[in-house]
């Protein structure tokens, strides 16, 4: 009975800090309609920069406490929403997404360059007190936490029920236009929202460092925690999100306690947030479909079926004169940036033309990697059954998350990247926590292989354009521009989504399959969540709705870590740089590509 | 028999009652749904196109209750609709939009130029569907949900946007329709439009049914006049 009591407190104390996190994304995004990927990132950094003050500097605690989460936090906040996301205000989620992962891309990537990995313990609050219940210690750290937590509560409630600020705020929620016809400055309003958001990201992020260890991506993942916290709430609801929290909080302490302490179960632990992130996501109600106003975009011309043709056939002849110039690691080198280009294909399918953003499509790679390697065999069939295994989950994810769309539904993809990493592909039945698996190749050598690619490239990339030509492309891109005419015009959206899904995730599954066979040796560490984002950003930065975008972007994922190995000091900076053009370029879907396509039309004019 | 049906319906928003306890009929012909601004007008086509679930009452299409339905599973039992405001798909060209709506129903695309044509904007086919007037869109919302070839056809405010000459053959297209037997109700501002060409009108006023008759009866009635005017 203590140790349930015990058990208890601790759930109380990691809910209270997920409730502080939780707390400051809610407030930052019904206040500036932007939802910040990056919560949990600049809690880390502003975390790492709360141990240099205070454990490398020596700064007392309380004095770096206040330096970070009083100074350094809210005004980082403010830098993010002046010159990244006000300028996105009222964009569609896909673009302040983007923006989004890219912030959280270069913020780890600074993190890395400024603190370059090492233990950094962290000194706990009040170590020297502490009370006992029963067996167990409860710290003074803990205490101090619960104690954060309740003021957090409070001075929340104030700030929006008792103060005109907190009035105002809750008015741009609903009406940002008439709350600035009656005399509230929106802008002024969000950029408190974001530096508070900010500070409160830093608070949680140093109260659970004695917990989750200083870390660039456990920290950074904090963020699908309190996002789970957030929904309880719809993202709107304080008091919600914090019950929220303290529920996640509880589940977690409780399955320490009673779940058995096999490697599956430690790492099903782990993926308890995201998992209770879907359990959330099933009860939320169905979303009503978006009616009012025209909504269209500007994709690159659409070649022919007669273009297409000569075009895959220009591309496969300069992939074949490249073959024979290069030698076998170059050639290696290519065979993988095509193979990434068909991952990317994948998302021009599903982002490009169906506007869904996806965050976990390089798991869908895993799991065509996975199949190819359990089969043990080199024949191209092993190939098609790992993009049909993807196709598969693919759409059993659509239809899970089949009742949500926009934001949410791509949140959804990011718990699903996390669920899969931790509960599937870390798992006996894929690769296992350390473990590898050997991929026999289809042809022996990398030219071959390279071929292979190029051939698998042009026909996908054929075949993607045929889609956007056909019926279903036209569908797709209905649904996207309006799901309500869609819906009232006999097409069934849901349907329309789930089979641009699955066929998205069997493209990107495929290309596990020849990732695989080009490795030759893949592990679950390959398809970690956190290989998603970069992904993400190189496909808008090159460009994800054409195919000759999904090539380059596919060349430029390829190209970073080549650089990184060639100049060890470039490497976070290239992060950084990959963040900032992100965020720069989330504007134009067209990306980096639309530019020689520009240059192009207008020489021709 | 009515063609549609409405029967107690009631959508309330929170505390705001939208639509209280309508209950009205349309039948082949040309029906006008009139009201002032806020009457609940487009909140009932939306509950009779499907997009929206009402609080209570059913909706019944030749006497089958269709409540419970889908917005596409309807479209596929000959509802359409436009929308008051704009839902035309702006990233595609104005035949692919009328082509994803013979797609849909399994007719062939090749009917797209006809009724282009039919609506009067031939000459917008290869334009992009955002870059096209309003008006030129409204017709092209009115295409679209032809093309689905409907027995029940929803027109919310077509006129807007229109300048004499079309909204007078946009009238004549109504009667065309009107004869090949179909059902359109029509949400409408343009009061000539509704007198001149409805064989029957229903006035909603604060989310309720005032009165229903015809044209010259509505023209006559006080209660509509005190709902506009006062």
């Amino acid at each position: 009975m203590t140790a349930l009591l015990a058990y208890t407190v601790f759930g109380l104390v990691t809910g209270g800090a997920y409730a502080v996190v939780a707390g400051g994304l809610v407030l930052t995004y019904s206040t500036s309609k932007v939802f910040n990927v990056g919560h949990g990132a600049i809690g880390m950094v502003m975390a790492f920069l709360y141990w240099e003050l205070a454990e490398n500097r020596g700064l007392p605690q309380w004095l770096a406490l206040l330096i970070v989460v009083g100074g350094c936090a809210p005004l980082f906040g403010l830098v993010i929403e002046r010159f990244v996301m006000r300028r996105l205000a009222g964009a569609p989620v896909g673009i302040t997404l983007v923006a989004g992962v890219g912030v959280l891309v270069g913020l780890i990537g600074a993190a890395q360059v400024i603190w370059p990995p090492q233990a950094r313990p962290v000194r706990p609050f009040l170590d020297q007190y502490g009370i006992h219940i029963g067996q167990s210690f409860v710290s003074g750290h803990d205490l101090v936490t619960l104690a954060c937590a309740v003021l957090v509560a409070g001075g929340l409630y104030l700030l929006l029920n008792r103060t005109r600020t907190g009035l105002a705020m809750r008015a741009c929620v609903d009406a940002p236009e008439l709350a600035a016809l009656y005399g509230t400055r929106p802008h002024r309003l969000s950029a408190l929202s974001w530096a508070i958001g900010s500070a409160l990201a830093a608070l949680g992020g140093i109260l659970l460092t004695p917990v989750v260890q200083l870390d660039y991506v456990t920290m950074t993942l904090l963020v699908i925690t309190a996002y789970t916290a957030a929904l309880v709430g719809r993202l709107r609801s304080l008091p919600w999100t914090f019950v929220g929290a303290l529920g996640l909080g509880l589940v977690q302490s409780y399955a320490v306690a009673y779940l058995p302490s096999s490697p599956f179960w430690i790492a099903f632990r782990a993926a308890i947030p995201a998992l209770l992130l879907f359990v959330v996501l099933l009860a939320m109600p169905q979303s009503p479909l978006r009616i009012g106003g025209v909504r269209g975009s500007r994709g690159v011309a659409v070649p022919g079926g007669l273009a297409t043709g000569v075009g895959m056939a220009l591309f496969m002849g300069v992939v074949v004169a490249l073959a024979l110039l290069v030698d076998g690691v170059v050639a290696g080198q290519l065979a993988l940036g095509l193979v990434f280009g068909i991952v990317l294909l994948s998302m021009v399918l599903l982002t490009g033309y169906g506007g869904v953003v996806s965050l976990g499509q390089f798991t869908f790679v895993g799991v065509g990697a996975v199949t190819v390697a359990r089969l043990e065999s080199s024949s191209p069939l092993a190939l098609v059954a790992g993009a049909v295994v993807a196709a598969a989950i693919g759409a059993l994810i659509a239809l899970t998350a089949l009742r949500v769309s926009g934001l949410y539904l791509a949140l959804a993809t990011l718990g699903f990247a996390q669920l899969m990493d931790k509960l599937v592909l870390q798992s006996p039945i894929a690769f296992g926590v350390r473990g590898s698996l050997q991929v026999p190749r289809l042809f022996e050598s990398a030219t071959a292989q390279l071929l292979l690619a190029a051939g698998v490239f042009a026909l996908v990339g054929a075949g993607v354009l045929a889609v956007r030509r056909g019926r279903l492309g036209r569908r797709m891109i209905a649904v996207k521009d309006s799901s309500a005419a869609c819906a009232t015009l006999g097409v069934n959206v849901r349907w329309i989504r789930v089979w641009v899904f699955s066929l998205s995730a069997a493209i990107a599954g495929l290309a596990g399959g020849l990732f695989a066979q080009l490795r030759e040796t893949v592990a679950a560490s390959d398809f970690q969540l956190f290989n998603n984002l970069p992904l993400l950003l190189f496909a808008v930065i090159a460009g994800v709705t054409s195919v000759s975008g999904a090539a380059l972007g596919g060349m430029l994922l390829m190209l970073l870590p080549v650089l990184q190995s060639g100049f060890p000091a470039f490497a976070g900076v290239a992060v950084v740089l990959l963040g900032v053009a992100a965020a720069g370029l989330s504007r134009d879907p067209n990306g980096l590509v639309s530019w020689f396509f520009r240059a192009w039309s207008w020489r021709r004019a | 028999m009515s063609r549609l049906r409405v029967e107690g319906v009631t959508v309330r928003f929170g505390e705001v009652t939208a639509v209280d306890d309508v209950t009205l009929s349309a039948d082949p012909g040309v029906t006008g749904l009139i009201g002032p601004n806020g009457a609940g007008k487009t909140t009932l086509f939306d509950v009779i196109s499907g997009l929206r679930k009402p609080s209570s009452g059913r909706v019944l299409l030749d006497d089958a209750d269709i409540t419970s339905k889908g917005p596409h599973q309807r479209s596929r039992l000959g509802v359409a609709r436009t929308f008051q405001r704009l839902e035309v798909f702006g990233s595609l060209t104005v035949r692919e939009n009328v082509v994803v709506a013979l797609e849909s129903r399994r007719r062939p695309a090749k009917l797209a130029a006809e009724l282009l044509a039919r609506v009067g904007i031939a000459e917008f086919a290869d334009a992009q569907a955002d870059t096209v007037p309003t008006g030129a869109a409204r017709l092209l919302e009115l295409a679209r949900a032809l093309a689905t070839d409907p027995h029940l056809l929803l027109l919310d405010e077509p006129s807007s946007g229109l300048d004499r000459a079309e909204t007078d053959a946009f009238g004549e297209l109504l009667r065309q329709l009107s004869a090949e037997g179909r059902a359109v109700v029509l949400v409408e501002h343009d009061m000539d439009l509704v007198m001149g060409y409805c064989d029957h009108v229903h006035v909603l006023n604060l989310g309720q049914l005032l009165t229903s008759g015809t044209p010259s009866e509505i023209r006559s009635h006080e209660g509509v006049r005190e709902a506009y005017l006062g």
